[in-house]
């Protein structure tokens, strides 16, 4: 199947206009940005429908669209676990729960909440972790777009530049940073919210017609349905032991390590999406952020997930033939939404699919690059390099920040082009510090006991048992290595996804209960006052100041809540 | 912050559309083009909702708002 693009003049006109648009909202934007606040935290002056698109469009990235497509066309219909279990609640529980602390404390990152609501060296250990998995983040979604893109638009590029060989890969490369700093520089988080909300829209528009005429080429719901097997269209009622389903993992491992550790650790701590909710224009808008993004974000699976079940129905009926990765002979499931372009898209429509998944790719890079510019300017310039400046200083830190952080990004991209195996290391060390986090935060808000040092060190905690729990266990058929098993193998998982459930398990666990015996072992430092607004039981009930019932947020949590539920229960 | 992002959306999404349904109207007599879509004119049909979607959102937006009250 071939997979490169014979782009038409249409095509590169429609890429050439949101290329237009996006610089245009960037310079757009640059007149407002005054003082640092307005270039880090979008002025807290944004609509929640706005930063609510933004908030799921944040992690709405290419490696995303990509990733859970090909999970798709492995798993079937478990991957929606992903969104419907792995998402709404944690979206639930910090818009009810959570927003009133961060937002209520004016902490300008989920770090500076840290410090307030802990001390320094817990927030120094969350900013510096955060502040470099961000950056190698972008430089990931760099280096996928750069691949990406010279498979399916070749362009012949072989110049000599300074005597350096400048290829189609580094071209690429080079554009889309260069584009993304000049937006992000003028326009700082509002500009990366903003490109965000329209890249929702491209992505919603360009992918609807590609599901609708692949839905309607096998048959509609029901002929998709004959053509898989049947553990692969269903979400729970496979999920009863880790034979019965392709992702090798059962009902508890989804529940609590999906459901409760992980998704509640990136949703309700990760800074770049709290970010999005953060720069809303008041505490009903900043609660509202990830409800209203909740109900798009049920239904992005039937734009993600089913063009990846498609794609393997029709290679079941022959009717379509997926590449082998390169040099191996397993089926490289990556590429199945540019085939399905290429597949069903005329010009015209293609060119509009492309730009959506270019689009995402840009908004995955700028995304990281404006959580990484408040969390080092705010947490770890301000903090620890140059405090008690005035703010037009911090302001211009801020821009160069950008160039920093998208100077790194591309050096990053380079490093996972060269030594993949290095990228691997680093996203099991990022996955072994997010494990325990939501358990310090969960303490922190819910129990004014709660000591500094005992977040500190049942974090340190945590992400030392996420390592040894790694290093002591296996997925079946893996060899020992970044897998895991390095230290002793005593246990072997039926899927590495399994693997990574319990490894989030075990960390959370042993985090919580650390936190709590090192509090009782230590004095609480900070007095009532101090934590007056960080903790539940010392801070006023929000009262929302929506005018209609049907705009409050806790009325929206139970809606979203219903079609979630009512979603799992259609899917079963 | 002081631009409504309705402006920009609804201002790309009316001239992609503008420009899809075009390209819709012209292909519409070539059937060979929407073989591989089954036959679905599919750039009418996206360009026809980009339109509908981008006038919404330019008729939703402050440009329009801030004119109806200079006007009052």
């Amino acid at each position: 199947m071939e997979t490169t693009f014979n782009l038409g003049t249409i095509d590169w006109l429609i890429i050439f206009i949101y290329f237009v648009f996006v610089l245009g909202i960037g310079w757009a934007l640059k007149k407002y940005m005054k003082d640092a606040s307005a270039f880090l935290e979008a002025g807290r002056s944004l609509p929640a429908w706005v930063t609510g698109l933004a908030f799921i469009s944040a992690n709405l990235g290419a490696l995303e669209v990509i990733g859970m497509a090909a999970s798709g066309a492995k798993y079937g219909m478990m991957t929606v676990h992903f969104y419907w279990i792995g998402a709404i609640p944690a979206m639930i529980f910090l818009a009810i729960f959570m927003m009133p602390f961060y937002y209520g404390s004016k902490a300008r990152s989920v770090p500076e909440y840290l410090k307030l609501r802990f001390d320094e060296k817990t927030r120094g250990f969350n900013a510096f972790a955060f502040a470099i998995m961000t950056v190698f983040s972008s430089g990931i979604s760099m280096y996928a777009l750069a691949v990406l893109a010279q498979v399916i638009i070749p362009l012949e590029i072989n110049w000599h530049i300074l005597g350096m060989q400048i290829g189609e890969f580094d071209f690429y490369l080079f554009v889309s940073a260069l584009i993304v700093l000049v937006y992000m520089v003028l326009g700082g988080l509002t500009s990366a919210i903003y490109n965000e909300v329209l890249q929702f829209f491209l992505i919603v528009i360009g992918f609807a017609p590609l599901v609708i005429i692949g839905l309607i080429d096998i048959g509609g719901w029901q002929g998709l349905k004959e053509k898989l097997p049947e553990n692969m269209i269903h979400t729970w009622s496979v999920a009863g032991s880790p034979d019965a389903n392709p992702m090798g993992v059962e009902w508890f491992g989804i529940l609590v390590g999906l459901g409760f550790v992980l998704s509640f650790g990136y949703w309700c701590t990760n800074f770049l999406v709290v970010q999005r909710a953060m720069a809303a224009g008041s505490m009903s808008a900043a609660r509202k952020t990830p409800l209203i993004g909740a109900i798009p974000k049920m239904f992005i699976p039937f734009l993600v997930i089913i063009p990846g079940m498609i794609a393997v129905a029709l290679t079941n009926i022959d009717a379509l033939e997926l590449p082998l990765k390169e040099g191996t002979m397993q089926t490289d499931f990556d590429k199945v939404i540019p085939i399905l372009l290429v597949k069903y898209m005329p010009v015209g429509a293609l060119g509009l699919g492309l730009t959506a998944l270019m689009a995402s790719f840009m908004s995955g890079m700028a995304g990281n690059v404006s959580a990484f510019n408040t969390v080092f300017t705010y947490d770890i310039y301000q903090s620890y390099i140059v405090p008690n400046k005035p703010d037009n200083h911090y302001l211009k830190v801020g821009r160069w920040t950008t160039v920093f952080g998208v100077l790194v990004s591309i050096l990053t991209a380079y490093v996972a082009r060269s030594f993949n195996n290095v990228m691997d290391f680093l996203q099991l060390i990022f996955a072994f510090i997010n494990a325990p986090l939501f358990a310090a935060f969960l303490l922190g808000m819910f129990w004014k006991r709660t000591t500094g040092h005992a977040a500190f060190w049942g974090l340190i905690g945590g992400t030392v048992a996420a390592a040894i729990h790694h290093g002591l266990t296996l997925p079946a058929s893996a060899a020992v290595g970044i897998k895991g098993g390095y230290i002793s193998l005593i246990h072997t998982y039926p899927s590495e996804m399994a693997q990574n459930f319990w490894t989030a398990i075990y960390a959370f666990a042993t985090c919580l209960i650390l936190t709590i015996v090192i509090t009782f072992l230590t004095k609480k430092l900070k007095t009532d006052d101090q934590l007056r607004g960080l903790v539940y039981s010392l801070t006023p009930k929000v009262v929302d100041d929506s005018r209609y019932w049907y705009q409050k947020p806790g009325f929206l949590a139970i809606v979203v809540g219903v079609v979630a539920l009512a979603l799992s229960i259609i899917f079963w | 912050m002081g631009l409504d992002i309705k402006i920009p959306i609804g201002l790309m999404f009316s001239l992609l559309g503008i420009i899809l349904t075009i390209v819709g109207i012209v292909t519409n007599n070539n059937p060979e083009m929407y073989q591989q879509s089954l036959g679905h004119n599919i750039n009418l049909w996206s360009g026809i909702f980009m339109i509908i979607f981008g006038l919404f959102m330019l008729l939703t937006s402050n440009l329009i708002k801030k004119k109806k009250i200079t006007l009052e």
